[in-house]
């Protein structure tokens, strides 16, 4: 795996397969990256599990914080590492333990650890480092677009309309009643026969 | 299937571009308001504290502006693109996010007459000081190189005489100082050269000229090539530092490769305020489908026109880096094999007085404060562009007393060379 360049059918398949993630080094401190992320991630359907001793009994977004992945008590897909590079190899080794294990390991932008990649790659799991699910995430739905960012993603097709399959607003503000003056004058000479 | 990169035509056509999913417009729409409605109460938090992607206020960003931003960010190569009112504007910008009161940036003296002014006159009053180096001199680069140096700009082909810069000799400059190297690619535009593949680390464009092409609306771009690691020895407090204005928001350590373009978004363009209209936008989006193809008719109208001045007894001398002849010609088959570009000058035997009677006696070439239009256009840069200069800076600059400016347009190439050979001849 070449973990200097990810071809984007490999950053799509993980996002595409995975529900639940579990973010290691979550901050319920809204000025952090790991906020943004885990906020953006449940807004996008992702079942989100805030890993962090620091803030055990507290809750981020509804979600309560667990203190390691073994108390999450349940499967996970991916570990989000949002840690530096010299705090990786023991989350991967505490990942290993688990039963099933997580079919991804993803190390946050700006980190990197390429012995503990390489760990999690041979009990065959998938690796992402240095790279954020939150701006990868927007870049292939070229919603990162708005922020003038370079998708590197084209397409002809038109996208989803919002209301499709959805139940429309009926309340919006009427003005002067149902139908126009006008209307109702004829609808009115219309029953009344001269 | 693996990542296909697509072709620089192709781009300029679709990046950044989808049908409107409202309406299924192909064309896209121009989005022409101030503001936009939040979902609720919770989203507005979050888009004014940059947790989400979206849309605000038009002054900060909008939709129209974006599919611009981009389509240059990807016909440049870059990671992000900020669109802005101007050249000029893309340049306070850029500058601002580099440099502290007192802190220095080097430029190349061969710039835009505009460009030396703003450097020289407007920044000094906000504590910016340009150092000047010789873009013919890589060495002038290397001794102007102080603690304070925040950043070195040069234009990738240079105003007024078309000279083609050593984009790679002084990117390895700006490596060795610590230091982004900001090239300002308007004359070339990403057709003809892509800075970011020489080592830039920025460009920058005045969108009014070539990218638009039609002479009708202004604006100006910022590209972050996203190979700049801003965190290196702390010498960029705006994008390293947490920033008050966002509750202590770290931009780089938040935004990774693109920081740069969101730092000139969030903190250059949202306080400084010189924001592109969405319908400036549309009309240069539009222009930028055609650009492959205007490029290639510039620069093949531009080299039968030199070829003829060249061989013209009025003419004294012509400065066109693609003719084999030129100074410059080595540095164009390197970094612009596909053409030199359509602005030049060339100087007349008969001096000033033989510049000021061409530029009368000219009948389709447009005596006007512009390059890279449809439209052939003609100046006499010593009266105008570069008449703030004293005698020496002209002449250090390309822009002697004896020099005319051509952009040379789209029309048929017969007719230029006639036009030019009848005002030559009176």
């Amino acid at each position: 795996m070449n973990h200097d360049n990810y071809d984007d059918n490999y950053i799509r398949s993980i996002l595409n397969g995975v529900k639940s993630i579990a973010m290691v080094g979550a901050s319920p401190v809204n000025v952090r990256p790991s906020y943004f992320a885990f906020k953006y991630l449940a807004q996008r359907g992702y079942d989100m599990i805030p890993v962090n001793p620091g803030h055990v009994g507290k809750s981020l977004l509804g979600k309560p914080f667990v203190a390691s992945l073994w108390d999450i008590g349940r499967p996970v897909d991916m570990i989000d590492i949002f840690r530096n590079s010299s705090h990786i190899m023991p989350v991967v080794d505490e990942a290993l333990t688990l039963s099933p294990p997580p079919k991804v390991i993803w190390m946050q932008l700006g980190a990197r650890d390429d012995a503990a990649a390489e760990k999690a790659e041979a009990a065959g799991l998938k690796v992402v480092m240095n790279r954020c699910p939150k701006i990868e995430y927007g870049r292939l739905s070229s919603e990162i677009s708005w922020m003038g960012v370079n998708s590197r993603t084209l397409s002809s097709k038109r996208a989803p309309i919002p209301t499709q399959g959805m139940r429309l607003s009926l309340n919006r503000m009427s003005v002067g009643g149902g139908a126009t003056a006008a209307s109702d004058r004829a609808a009115k000479n219309k029953s009344e026969p001269t | 299937m693996t990542d296909r990169l697509p072709g620089f035509s192709t781009l300029a056509v679709h990046a950044g571009a989808q049908p409107d999913p409202t309406t299924g417009a192909r064309v896209t729409p121009i989005y022409q308001t101030t503001s936009f409605v939040f979902n609720d109460a919770d989203h507005a938090a979050s888009l004014f504290g940059l947790q989400a992607f979206g849309n605000i206020y038009t002054r900060i960003g909008n939709p129209t502006t974006a599919v611009l931003e981009e389509r240059i960010a990807a016909l440049e190569g870059g990671t992000a693109a900020l669109a802005v009112a101007s050249g000029h504007a893309a340049q306070v910008v850029v500058l601002q996010q580099l440099l502290m009161p007192g802190d220095e940036f080097i430029a190349a003296r061969k710039l835009y007459g505009g460009s030396i002014n703003q450097f020289t006159h407007a920044f000094k009053s906000f504590g910016w000081n340009v150092a000047w180096a010789d873009p013919d001199d890589i060495a002038s680069f290397e001794r102007a190189v102080t603690p304070r140096t925040k950043g070195i700009f040069i234009e990738s082909i240079a105003n007024p005489a078309g000279s083609i810069t050593d984009i790679e000799a002084i990117a390895e400059v700006a490596r060795k100082a610590g230091v982004p190297l900001i090239v300002d690619n308007t004359l070339a535009t990403p057709y003809l050269i892509r800075p970011i593949d020489h080592g830039a680390d920025i460009v920058v464009h005045s969108l009014t000229k070539f990218l638009g092409g039609h002479g009708n609306s202004l604006g100006g771009i910022i590209v972050d090539a996203g190979t700049f690691d801003w965190s290196k020895d702390n010498k960029y407090p705006m994008l390293n530092e947490p920033r008050p204005e966002y509750h202590g928001i770290r931009i780089q350590e938040t935004f990774g490769n693109f920081a740069f373009a969101i730092a000139c978004r969030v903190l250059g363009l949202r306080d400084l305020g010189p924001a592109l209209s969405p319908f400036n936008a549309f009309m240069i989006l539009t222009g930028i489908e055609t650009l492959p193809l205007r490029m290639q008719k510039h620069c093949e109208n531009a080299k039968a026109v030199a070829e003829f001045l060249a061989g013209h007894p009025a003419v004294a001398s012509v400065n066109y880096s693609g003719l084999a002849s030129d100074k410059y010609n080595k540095l164009a088959r390197k970094y612009a094999p596909k053409g030199a570009g359509a602005v030049f000058t060339f100087s007349l035997r008969g001096g000033y007085d033989a510049g000021v009677s061409l530029v009368s006696n000219l009948q389709l070439f447009s005596h006007l404060a512009n390059v890279g239009d449809t439209r052939s256009l003609v100046i006499h840069p010593a009266s105008t562009t570069h008449s703030q200069l004293d005698d020496e800076a002209k002449v250090r600059s390309g822009a002697a007393p004896d020099v005319v400016r051509l952009s040379i347009g789209i029309e048929d190439k017969e007719d230029l060379i006639a036009d030019l050979e009848q005002a030559l001849s009176v």
